[in-house]
């Protein structure tokens, strides 16, 4: 590669511009550290491992998406069609299982198929008709929430088979000492694994270079539309994971994609990502939505209702843009 | 030393949003040391401006009222009618009825409309059924109306999408044929009836109850909402927190969940971490009710006393599991009522105006009654259907 990219290093938290610098993350490991220790203090008993295992079940859809949705920022995009992508998938299984279990494993390769191929459509879009992503994967948005309004006539119908219940909801049982192994948790285990591969591959590094200088990136010869068309793939594909774990985890209802793609993008952000791509890390998104979920849990553990949950989050978009952009500048 | 600022601001965002999280702990709700008492507002928080006393006087009163009728068919009963002459709308048939339906954006609303498209199917001298549906939007719903009223309608059934807004639309059908409206209300007299169950009051009374019948007093109780600002949902809410504010039970929490089965799992999840345990679960609507007590049975933890609704799912639940449960209905059969209704009108025939129709409960006495495998998760039990034309099938049974 001849391409000067922020990367490797950058990923660590060791590049030029610091450990504190634009797309590091210690600031959100201290966040999460400050954040886990408030935790502790209200509720001790958040430290036993059966507890911290279900704790990490429920967050792990959002750590999956808001690694797809790393992808796609880093490059330089946005996906706004993943909480639209999610609700779809759920409604479809539904609709497709109607409680068969027969049906289970068909529909689950059905599922993935389609997260993939609605982030491919998406890449093409992007790439090839020069549609700014924005743009892109706001019409995807619409057309999902549409398609399935069409086809369902406004509310889910069918039901998800136990089976299918199971990977977001059970777990390998009788483990001595941590109780349950959340299914979940170990798809997000492999998954984070995979995706920390990829940025440490020739492809992550063509994605970060992508991200900072696309005309850089193209005339030190990355195949640059390959690269980000493939980002969107990712986010689609980590949206269908995302999707079958809240599906199991909840079951069938038609709000349960609704607003997760502004989730995913907050954690990402949160995580010491910049928005317009270049830098950060694919950990640090990771982070960003572990921290996103373990301050919601401690919203909660305090008393603060609901509502103000989504005031904090926007706090959390404005100060973390903000404050990136003061630490590029530096 | 910019560095250095940026990351200070990072912790001063992150120690600003814990303070603000600690200023709003302070509502007695999360005082977990707080004393079980029968303070009015103990744990319920405000009562909200929807809270009408004449209105939840009347409906708790109504609970009690036998009803007139044929029994075996609630949607053809009415709670003390007050009958409306209707010898200026008699013509002759066969007739064109008009239906301008809010949308059927719920399961709740689809199966009543495919209650209310076989009822249509019963009655041989109904020549059309013209059905607008505004997708829940009001401007739709208005102009939906203007081109409804140009197709020669003989009656006009609306199903409002809000109240104040449809207001003036509905008046304007007025002056052309006669109206019946019914679900949501308008602010008019000038319909010939308005047909709907008792009410969001008796609703959540009736689950509230519940709770404090079958909850050990200092019991725990956690209220599920959808979401804040609609009035039948308000409504459910005033009722309930009245009951509990006169009980020895000890809310919790009050939290909305805006109908996300998965949110809805997580908050009762975090509860019950919080709490040690929780003895009952107040809901505003039965949507996501399995998912509350699956939250019971993912982490081990006995089921709670639980407010569910008439739909299958949670109905299947209950037998399977043998909760301790009851379901308050916001029956499905009231969309029944107004094809019946306009061919009474269209025939000169009394109807009773306001149309009050019964609202039950399902408890384990009749629970088997309206258990059903064959019919899909989210269907309504309380539809009054299974004598309809096209049942189940239509309805996406078995």
């Amino acid at each position: 590669m001849t391409v000067e990219a922020p990367t490797g290093p950058a990923a660590l938290g060791q590049s030029r511009r610091g450990r504190w610098g634009a797309g590091s993350i210690a600031p959100v490991v201290v966040i999460l550290v400050l954040l886990l220790v408030a935790v502790g203090i209200r509720q001790p008993d958040f430290y036993d491992p059966p507890a911290l295992l279900a704790f990490l079940k429920r967050a792990a859809p959002l750590i999956i998406l808001a690694a797809g949705q790393y992808f796609v920022i880093v490059a330089g995009d946005f996906d706004l069609s993943v909480g639209s992508l999610v609700t779809a998938e759920v409604v479809i299984a539904a609709r497709l299982i109607d409680g068969d279990p027969g049906a289970t494993w068909p529909v689950v390769a059905l599922v993935l198929g389609f997260g993939l191929l609605v982030g491919l459509v998406n890449g093409l879009v992007t790439t090839l008709l020069l549609v700014p992503s924005f743009i892109t994967t706001l019409g995807m948005y619409l057309i999902l929430v549409g398609a399935v309004y069409t086809w369902t006539g406004g509310s889910p119908r069918g039901a998800l088979s136990e089976e299918f219940r199971m990977l977001g909801r059970r777990g390998i049982e009788g483990v001595p000492w941590l109780g349950e192994i959340p299914y979940a948790v170990l798809i997000l285990l492999v998954l984070a694994g995979l995706a920390i591969l990829a940025m440490r591959s020739d492809f992550g590094k063509v994605l970060l270079a992508v991200g900072d200088n696309p005309r850089a990136a193209r005339l030190a010869g990355g195949r640059v539309a390959g690269v980000r068309t493939i980002a969107f793939v990712v986010s689609g594909g980590c949206a269908a994971v995302a999707a079958i774990l809240l599906g199991g985890f909840g079951g069938v209802s038609f709000q349960v994609g609704a607003g997760l793609e502004f989730t995913a993008i907050t954690a990402v952000v949160l995580g010491g990502v910049v928005l317009g791509g270049g830098r950060g890390s694919v950990v640090g998104a990771m982070l960003g939505a572990l921290t996103l979920q373990t301050l919601l849990t401690l919203l909660n553990l305090l008393g603060v209702a609901g509502a103000l949950a989504s005031a904090v989050q926007g706090l959390i978009i404005l100060a973390a843009v903000a404050i990136g952009g003061l630490r590029a500048r530096t | 030393m910019r560095k250095k600022t940026g990351t200070a601001l990072a912790i001063f965002a992150a120690g600003t949003a814990l303070i603000l999280a600690g200023c709003s702990s302070d509502v007695p709700a999360t005082n977990p040391s707080a004393s079980a008492s029968a303070d009015a507002g103990a744990g319920t928080g405000e009562t909200s401006e929807f809270f009408v006393q004449a209105d939840y006087d009347n409906e708790i009163a109504l609970r009690t009222t036998s009803a007139t009728g044929p029994s075996d068919k609630p949607w053809e009963q009415a709670l003390n009618p007050q009958n409306a002459d209707t010898a200026k709308y008699k013509k002759a048939g066969p007739y064109n009825l008009c239906f301008s339906n809010a949308g059927v954006g719920n399961p709740w609303r689809q199966v009543g409309f495919k209650n209310m498209q076989a009822e249509v199917k019963l009655h041989p001298e109904i020549k059309s059924f013209q059905v607008a549906d505004a997708e829940s939007k009001d401007d739709k719903q208005i102009s939906d109306i203007t081109d409804l009223l140009g197709k020669g309608c003989d009656a006009l059934i609306v199903s409002p999408n809000t109240t104040a807004t449809l207001t003036p639309a509905v008046e304007q059908a007025c002056a052309k044929v006669p109206v019946i409206v019914f679900d949501r209300g308008v602010n008019t007299k000038c319909p010939v009836t308005f047909i709907n169950p008792i009410g969001g009051y008796a609703f959540g009374a009736a689950g509230a109850e519940f709770l404090i019948e079958k909850v050990k007093p200092g019991g725990n109780v956690l209220a599920l909402r959808i979401l804040p600002g609609v009035d039948v949902l308000e409504a459910r809410w005033g009722a309930a927190k009245v009951a509990f504010d006169k009980s020895q039970l000890k809310v919790v929490g009050v939290e909305f969940t805006d109908g996300d089965a998965a949110k809805t799992k997580t908050i009762v999840n975090n509860y019950i971490q919080r709490f040690g345990n929780i003895d009952g679960i107040w809901m505003d609507a039965g949507a996501t009710s399995v998912a509350a007590a699956e939250a019971f049975e993912d982490l081990g933890k006995p089921f709670p006393a639980i407010v569910g609704e008439d739909q299958q799912d949670f109905l299947r639940m209950w037998q399977d599991k043998k909760l301790t449960a009851v379901a308050p209905t916001y029956p499905t059969y009231q969309w029944r009522t107004p094809v019946i209704a306009a061919l009474k009108i269209l025939k000169g025939e009394q109807v009773p105006s306001p149309w009050k129709l019964p609202q039950p409960t399902i408890t384990d006495a009749n629970l088997s009654q309206y258990v059903d495998p064959s019919m899909p998760p989210l269907h309504y039990a309380m539809c009054g259907c299974s004598d309809l034309p096209g049942y189940p099938g239509d309805w996406g049974g078995k």
